[in-house]
């Protein structure tokens, strides 16, 4: 029996076969991209989507999240845009925003003028008619795993940034994924390069109104020796979209990568981040706050860290507080390679379950074939802390708003190195905002 | 005003409070002292409202209204204060965020108009500047890296914050060098008042030297075995709890 021969088609695996059939033509990038896209494609046409079979999505079966394909987003008509604008959050945060409606680049919303020296930005399309293959076959990135597949496949819109050596970008680049309007998917993909001892902060938010729409986004960073970037993302979806993500970065010798989350939105959500380094002494810092409450939402994070050069660090950490019937899923790999020694890793994932029905599973892996290497991990369950509950409600805290407190603190440490006032205390807002909407 | 009879406690069915009556009323303070492990701290958890502790006869009231329903928020709301003998740490909750919080709520439940954030600044810098306790402290996590005298001096200000009925302090003397003793007993004596009580939980006398006591209470064995003025605890500092230990039984 071959194993990649599935001839019973779910729904949504049909429909994902038409609708790529009948965008394929019509998709950005010539004859070049089309050869990638339907290679890509032809991942999630032979094997299907995964289920809870395929080892490294047991805990979310991508096929009973997916019942049915959504078909592609239409260009967003007036009426949409000025529902996205509504939608648009970070306002008090000073940043250039570029903004995506169901998808697709919004000009009117955006600000893509007068960029600083040293920054370059164009739109996906623009870039697919140059290099296709570059841009749409990504290193360091399992083109094989179904999220990045569908993505390559369906990227009708995205960005290409770009940072020249030693130019260091103040002004982070906010951009903003809305969802509005009919049920539908939308792909994207930013791909960021930044030269040699460059800098650059890039903030990411996903919003939406309640719709049972699909989104797929990819970001791709190359970052050279001696460069930085920062990726801080919100994912604060409407809570009847499937959310997945894919976050993808290549660091240099020396160079410096931190992503912070908070996640609070979407009736699904899937968070891959693949980590590959590339250069020696390295550094890379992930954190993650989720929050997830009511009906069974569910987040996956799946943390995939390549080291394989020398004397490169890298820490994880990942805090979910989770209520109702909500259900969150770590996973996380730390391959160390042979030539990687004196390689630091360490990696945290700790769970607050705030309701009897609420599920966390963790399941933190290392691979190490290098003697010389400092490694951890460790992956924490547990509730609210009775003691310290009593503390605040003796001082007269009830104990909704007490556990809130708590709540608060217990992901509040995922975002605490955010260093940008406006956007962190933006965070904790969203953060305060979810706890008191649950109570 | 604080009226309790006949009480008993159990943690995990094992009788810790077995029959204790003490009656405090409005403008005296009264000390408990007693040996180790005699329930003290236990009285007032169960005062307070842990939920671990479950009392199996007895009543315990506050101004006439049954304490012993109310959930913990509740009681504080009411007028009941339990200063620690172990203040927790909780990192992630600024001190001054608590603080707010704490007070804020106290005011909603009491019908009043939460204080704006200035006001409330300019109140709490000021009692804390006289309970010694500096800005950045109030800014770090709730007792995070607080020595031990710090966070006895952070119950204090919170106390003088929420101006309570009832005063429950279980060892606050306890870990506070000389100097933050007298900060601390001077915290507490300005806030002795005709409508407030005071139970001080204490092994030394050294504390009833600054806040002076109107009754001295020994406990044993989770009862009030013997109740004086404060000649009482002079005669403990000189005999120790030997004849209590025995009789308790
Ligand atoms: N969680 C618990 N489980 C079991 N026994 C407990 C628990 N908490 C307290 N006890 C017991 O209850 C008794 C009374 O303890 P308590 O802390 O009230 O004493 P105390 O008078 O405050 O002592 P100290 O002077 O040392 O502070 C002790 O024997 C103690 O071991
Ligand atoms: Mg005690």
């Amino acid at each position: 029996m071959n194993a990649d021969i599935r001839p019973i088609r779910t729904a949504a695996e049909s429909s994902l076969g038409d609708i790529f059939a009948a965008a394929r033509e019509e998709l950005p990038g010539g004859e070049a991209a089309l050869r990638v896209r339907d290679e890509a494609f032809a991942v999630v046409g032979r094997k299907g989507l995964p289920n809870r079979r395929v080892e490294d999505w047991k805990y979310t079966d991508l096929r009973a999240l997916m019942r049915e394909a959504r078909p592609l987003a239409d260009t967003p008509g007036a009426d949409e845009v000025e529902a996205a604008r509504a939608l648009l959050p970070f306002g008090e945060v000073a940043a250039r925003r570029v903004v995506f409606v169901n998808g697709r680049l919004s000009p009117d919303l955006s600000d893509m003028d007068t960029l600083e020296e040293g920054l370059s930005i164009a739109p996906l399309a623009v870039a697919l008619a140059g290099d296709a293959v570059s841009a749409l076959a990504l290193k360091g990135v399992p083109n094989d795993n179904a999220v990045v597949a569908l993505n390559t496949a369906f990227a009708a819109d995205g960005l290409v940034i770009a940072v020249s050596d030693g130019a260091k970008i103040d002004r982070p680049i906010h951009v903003a994924n809305i969802q509005t309007g009919a049920a539908h998917a939308s792909y994207g993909r930013v791909l960021v390069s930044v030269g040699k001892g460059g800098s650059i902060t890039l903030i990411e938010s996903h919003v939406g109104d309640s719709g049972a729409h699909q989104t797929n986004t990819l970001i791709g960073l190359d970052i050279a020796d001696g460069a930085s970037a920062k990726v801080l993302k919100l994912q604060d979806e409407g809570l009847g979209t499937l959310h997945l993500a894919t976050l993808a970065a290549r660091l240099g010798a020396k160079a410096f990568f931190e992503s912070v989350s908070l996640a609070t939105g979407s009736s699904a959500a899937r968070q891959q981040i693949y980590l590959d380094f590339a250069g020696d002494k390295a550094k890379a810092e992930v954190f993650g706050a989720g929050l997830a409450a009511g009906g069974k939402r569910h987040l996956d994070t799946t943390l995939v860290i390549d080291h394989r050069t020398l004397g490169c660090s890298s820490r994880e950490l990942f805090k979910t507080a989770l209520d109702g019937e909500a259900r969150s899923v770590f996973q996380g790999r730390i391959t160390v390679r042979p030539g990687a020694q004196k390689t630091d890793g360490k990696m945290m994932a700790n769970a607050l379950l705030l309701s009897e029905t609420a599920e966390a599973d963790a399941k933190p892996e290392l691979e190490i074939f290098a003697d010389d290497v400092v490694c951890g991990h460790g992956a924490t369950v547990g509730a609210i802390d009775d003691e310290l509950l009593f503390y605040l409600m003796a001082r007269g805290i009830p104990k909704a708003e007490a556990e809130g407190l708590l709540v608060q603190a217990f992901v509040g440490e995922a975002l605490e190195s955010v260093d940008d006032d406006a956007l962190r205390d933006a965070l904790s807002a969203r953060a305060e905002r979810w706890l008191s909407e649950r109570v | 005003m604080l009226s309790i009879k006949n009480l008993h406690a159990s943690i995990e069915d094992k009788p810790i409070l077995r029959g204790l009556d003490l009656e405090v009323k409005a403008g005296e303070v009264h000390a408990i002292m007693g040996p180790n492990g005699s329930g003290k701290s236990t009285l007032s958890y169960v005062l307070a409202g842990k939920p671990d502790y479950e009392v199996t006869d007895g009543s315990a009231t506050l101004e006439g209204e049954d304490l012993l329903a109310l959930e913990a928020d509740e009681r504080a709301i009411r007028g009941l204060f339990l200063a620690f003998q172990y203040p927790l740490e909780i990192p992630g909750v600024a001190t001054m965020t608590f603080l707010k919080t704490a007070l804020n709520a106290q005011r909603r439940a009491r019908g009043e108009d939460e204080l704006p954030t200035p006001a409330f600044m300019k109140l709490v810098r000021e009692k804390a500047d006289g309970l010694g306790i500096s800005t950045d402290m109030l800014k770090r996590g709730l007792n995070v890296g607080f020595s031990g005298g710090e966070k006895k001096r952070n119950e204090v200000l919170q106390m003088a914050l929420l101006e309570p009925k009832l005063c429950v302090l279980d060892e606050t003397d306890s870990g506070l060098d000389i100097d933050a003793l007298k900060i601390v007993s001077e915290g507490v004596n300005a806030l002795r008042a005709k409508n407030r009580g005071f139970v001080v939980i204490t092994h030394y006398q050294r504390l009833l030297d600054h806040i002076r006591p109107d009754i001295v209470h020994v406990m044993a064995k989770g009862r009030i075995v013997r109740t004086g003025g404060p000649e009482l605890a002079h005669e403990l500092e000189a005999q120790g709890y030997a004849a209590y230990a025995a009789d308790a039984a």
